[in-house]
């Protein structure tokens, strides 16, 4: 939406932290780690990913702040449908009812 | 407010009103509809289309009624049956409600409210319209071909495995028609964001724009979601893909989540609409200021929020977490508060207003009333104890059908009434007008108060068979039905005959506030021949204008 | 010689600015509709496998993964030479936005023929979900007597969500590339300038929105097991 153009150095550099990410998450893929460390470390390194194509990619580093809500607001839906829907699944084991539910 | 005076046009076309150019007579022939670009033609494309589609959804619901005249199932078979009610609910919900009133008063007006030629995206919204109109001939074909009998909710395995009907082709008919709607509600978020009159600041808009405003943000993050469920429950039919089916590991819950996820904030895309409507009548027939602008302005916004977190009451005897129950139960009863909110100030701004009862507010207070016996409904059944007993009862479905006829319909009928001189550049006759609203509203409450009382005794939902005892209250709202059904004959009747016969409309019939009120009857293609400058606030009557004479 | 046509400001805009601004918040408005869409199917996937982690991580280790590395390092590419094109678009460099944006879609072809390659794959494999479906290699690291499900079971619902997700995803490069051919026909008649490059960046945004879902597809579906093909993986 920016009438700013980036400089192609941008986005060189913007592609190849790209391409380290992608290397750096495929080596991460190997390691084992306790828990559900691996799935946190590779979700964190694609949010990494998706925030550098949003702010530098699709310019919206450049843009109005109406562009930043638009794009914030469907990261944001997208949290409250994995939430709330989760959290059906994850409390069920907490109950302590004799018969389920 | 004579409604017959001609006011003196306050553009400068010149020339008697026959030869004034208008978007009705600016082309003839079929291509000039077919292919318009002008957003009041598409709305008027869509009015037919929604018109269709409501009166085959009456003839189903004539079916229901017919048979449940009599406890045992003797009009149908039961597979017959199951279908008949699916029909209904798919058909009402999905090509009637919810594009009923942004799809009709949203495009013709909110270009016009907000001072602009058109909307942002005229040849979007054209799509969209045809995009509904494909996704209803799939439908259609689907009713001919032999119907589906799933419920409108289409539950797996049942619809993804099991059943034996057409639900494929349906899922892809409501799956298409979705676009139509995220395309509307895309082009009015992007309309009313960029495309406002100088001076037109947000606190200024009408309040049918913030729920249009509001509605559009529903359609645009909710319907997807059913899109992608549907889809998956028809690739699961074609396909066999097993995400749905227990017995391939898949969960029928997970469906219910994801499907609730927008048809519970779609039962708002269904009703914020209508409550911008009445906001709009209420001031006008009391020729007063809205009380408390910015509670109802911000209320839409915050149903259209808190609306996409309680999809889970409907899922309170799934299997659901007891723990996740509590907090949708609880968010359920949050939400109330906006609507509540809305209530309290239509009825504050009518204390001390010029009250005058012309066909649209008696619209108006039968919204208000009934809307607030279909509210208070929902909390019952968002109880979460209370809803084991009622939930899948007739309860539940007098509670939709308060807010769905006795609240969506008539502000959309009140709307039409309203805006009707507007679009057309007729009047429709007063007292019939009068008389319509009457039948419908004694109709209404006859058909669906006992479904009230049958449904707390324990009649089930999409039952045709029930006991012999809760036959005399399915009489009287088979009653009912039928006044109700003569009841939306008679505005049918009289709108068409006002086109011919009807006395002229002056540009503004009922002298109201707000800038469509500003351009002729009918206005002309590009609307406005200047674009306005917006000084005042919204709903400018002068507090003379509101005292009792 | 460079002979621009004019742009034109639509009759409901009042001028060029307004009518970018506007048509560009509604590809971002688009975009919100499409976030939603595969959300419901991420939203399956969290779901599913949170209930099947075993299913799913022997699953996911039977895919390619330097078939799918391969693909996000091009689908990376592709967007930079998207980024590329909408940068010659703003600077009126009419063969370069040509050149990148075939670029794009050679790089598109080749992710898509990469993805045909490896449909072929489990399709031989018959790890298609529905009658034909058979998944062997159940690896040592999993006890299935300690599991309260059929392995076998959950695996094909993980095989149900991969081609569901690529699927849909495939179907939005395909669109997307139809788009950009009509961005490289408009650029050859010399549509664009610095003045007029709307459509150009618009497209732009569609592809790197496709490109954003697959960063996020590729390491829940590829990378989920491999961590337990390690001796003594947990």
């Amino acid at each position: 939406m920016s009438d700013h153009v980036v400089p192609i150095r941008v986005y060189l550099v913007i592609f190849s932290s790209l391409m380290v990410l992608t290397l750096l998450t495929v080596w991460a893929a190997f390691l084992d780690l306790p828990g559900s460390y691996n799935t946190i470390l590779a979700l964190s390194i694609a949010i990494l990913k998706a925030t550098l194509v949003i702010l530098y990619f699709m310019h919206v580093r450049y843009s109005s702040r109406l562009t930043w809500v638009y794009a914030g607001a469907g990261f944001f839906w997208l949290v409250i449908l994995l939430a709330f829907l989760m959290s059906d699944y994850l409390s069920r084991d907490w109950q302590r009812l004799p018969q389920g539910w | 407010m004579n409604s017959t005076a001609v006011a003196p046009n306050q553009q400068s076309w010149g020339g008697p009103d026959e030869s004034r150019e208008n978007y009705l007579n600016v082309a003839y022939g079929i291509k000039s509809w077919l292919l318009t670009k002008d957003h009041k033609r598409i709305a008027l494309l869509y009015l037919i289309s929604i018109t269709l589609f409501f009166f085959l959804g009456g003839a189903f619901a004539v079916l229901i009624r017919l048979e449940l005249l009599t406890p045992q199932g003797d009009l149908m078979q039961s597979d017959t049956y199951n279908k008949v009610f699916t029909m209904h609910g798919v058909i009402m919900i999905f090509f009637f409600l919810i594009p009923s009133i942004p799809a009709v008063l949203g495009n013709f007006l909110v270009p016009m409210m907000i001072g602009a030629r058109d909307l942002a995206l005229p040849r979007i919204n054209l799509l969209s319209w045809y995009i509904y109109t494909v996704g209803g001939l799939f439908t259609l074909f689907a009713v001919a071909y032999g119907g589906v009998d799933t419920g409108w909710t289409f539950y797996t395995p049942y619809s993804s495995v099991y059943s034996n009907s057409n639900v494929a082709v349906t899922a892809v008919g409501i799956f298409i028609t979705g676009f139509s709607s995220i395309l509307t509600g895309l082009n009015f978020v992007v309309t009313i964001h960029k495309m406002r009159a100088p001076g037109l600041t947000w606190f200024k808009l009408p309040l049918f724009i913030w729920a249009q405003y509001a509605t559009s943000i529903i359609m645009l993050l909710g319907t997807p979601v059913v899109a992608i469920t549907i889809l998956l429950v028809a690739l699961e039919r074609l396909f066999n893909f097993g995400i749905f089916d227990p017995s391939r590991g898949g969960d029928p819950v997970l469906f219910q989540h994801l499907f609730w996820f927008y048809s519970h904030p779609a039962v708002y895309i269904m009703i914020l609409p209508a409550m911008g409507v009445i906001s709009e009548l209420v001031t006008a027939f009391s020729r007063k200021r809205v009380f408390g602008y910015d509670f109802i302005a911000f209320s839409s916004i915050g149903i259209a929020v808190l609306g996409f977190l309680v999809w889970g009451h409907h899922m309170f005897v799934s299997g659901q977490s007891i723990y996740a129950g509590m907090v949708f139960s609880l968010l359920t009863f949050l939400v109330a508060i906006p609507s509540a909110i809305k209530v309290f100030n239509w009825t504050a701004t009518l204390y001390r207003g010029s009250i005058s009862y012309e066909t649209p507010m008696l619209y108006a207070f039968g919204f208000i009333g009934l809307f607030t016996i279909g509210g208070l409904t929902g909390l019952f059944l968002g109880t979460l104890g209370l809803d084991v007993h009622v939930h899948d009862t007739y309860f539940v479905v007098a509670h939709f059908h308060y807010i769905m006829v006795g609240g969506a319909i008539m502000g959309y009928l009140g709307g039409m009434h309203f805006w009707w001189p507007k679009m057309t550049g007729r009047m429709y006759s007063e007292g019939w007008g009068k008389f319509g609203a009457l039948v419908i509203f004694i109709g209404f409450n006859l058909t669906f108060l006992p479904q009230f009382v049958v449904g707390y005794l324990g009649m089930p939902r999409r039952y045709h068979v029930y006991p012999e005892e809760f036959q005399v209250l399915n009489v009287m709202s088979t009653a009912g039905a039928s006044i109700l059904g003569v009841g939306y004959l008679i505005p049918m009747i009289y709108f068409i005959w006002s086109l011919r016969k009807g006395a002229k409309a002056a540009d503004n019939p009922w002298e109201a506030r707000g800038l469509e009120w500003l351009t002729p009857s009918p206005p002309p293609t590009e609307n406005f021949d200047v674009t306005p400058i917006v000084v005042d606030e919204a709903y400018d009557y002068s507090p003379r204008e509101a005292e009792v004479v | 010689m460079s002979d621009h046509s004019h742009s034109v400001v639509a009759h409901q805009f009042d001028d060029m600015p307004q009518q970018k601004e506007t048509t560009t918040l509604a590809m971002w408005a688009f975009l919100l509709t499409e976030v939603m869409f595969f959300g419901g199917l991420f939203g399956a996937y969290t779901m599913l496998r949170n209930r099947f982690p075993e299913a799913f991580a022997v699953a996911s280790n039977s895919l390619d993964l330097t078939l799918g590395a391969v693909n996000t390092a091009v689908l990376i590419g592709s967007s930079l030479t998207m980024a590329l094109a909408v940068h010659a678009a703003q600077t009126n460099k009419r063969r370069q936005i040509i050149l990148f944006l075939v670029l794009t879609i050679a790089l598109g072809g080749v992710f898509l023929g990469i993805k045909a390659v490896e449909y072929n794959h489990k399709f031989h494999e018959h790890h298609v979900p529905g009658a034909g479906f058979h998944f062997e290699e159940v690896p040592d690291w999993v006890d299935v007597s300690r599991l309260n499900y059929d392995l076998e079971k959950a695996t094909e619902t993980f095989f149900s969500l991969y081609f569901a997700m690529t699927g849909l995803h495939a179907l939005h490069m395909v669109v997307g590339v139809g788009i950009m051919l009509v961005m490289i026909w408009m650029a050859y008649r010399n549509r664009f300038s610095e003045h007029y490059y709307g459509p150009v960046e618009i497209s732009g945004l569609y592809w790197h929105f496709v490109d954003i879902v697959w960063i996020f597809l590729f390491p829940l579906l590829y990378l989920l097991g491999r961590h337990f093909l390690l001796e003594g993986g947990h």
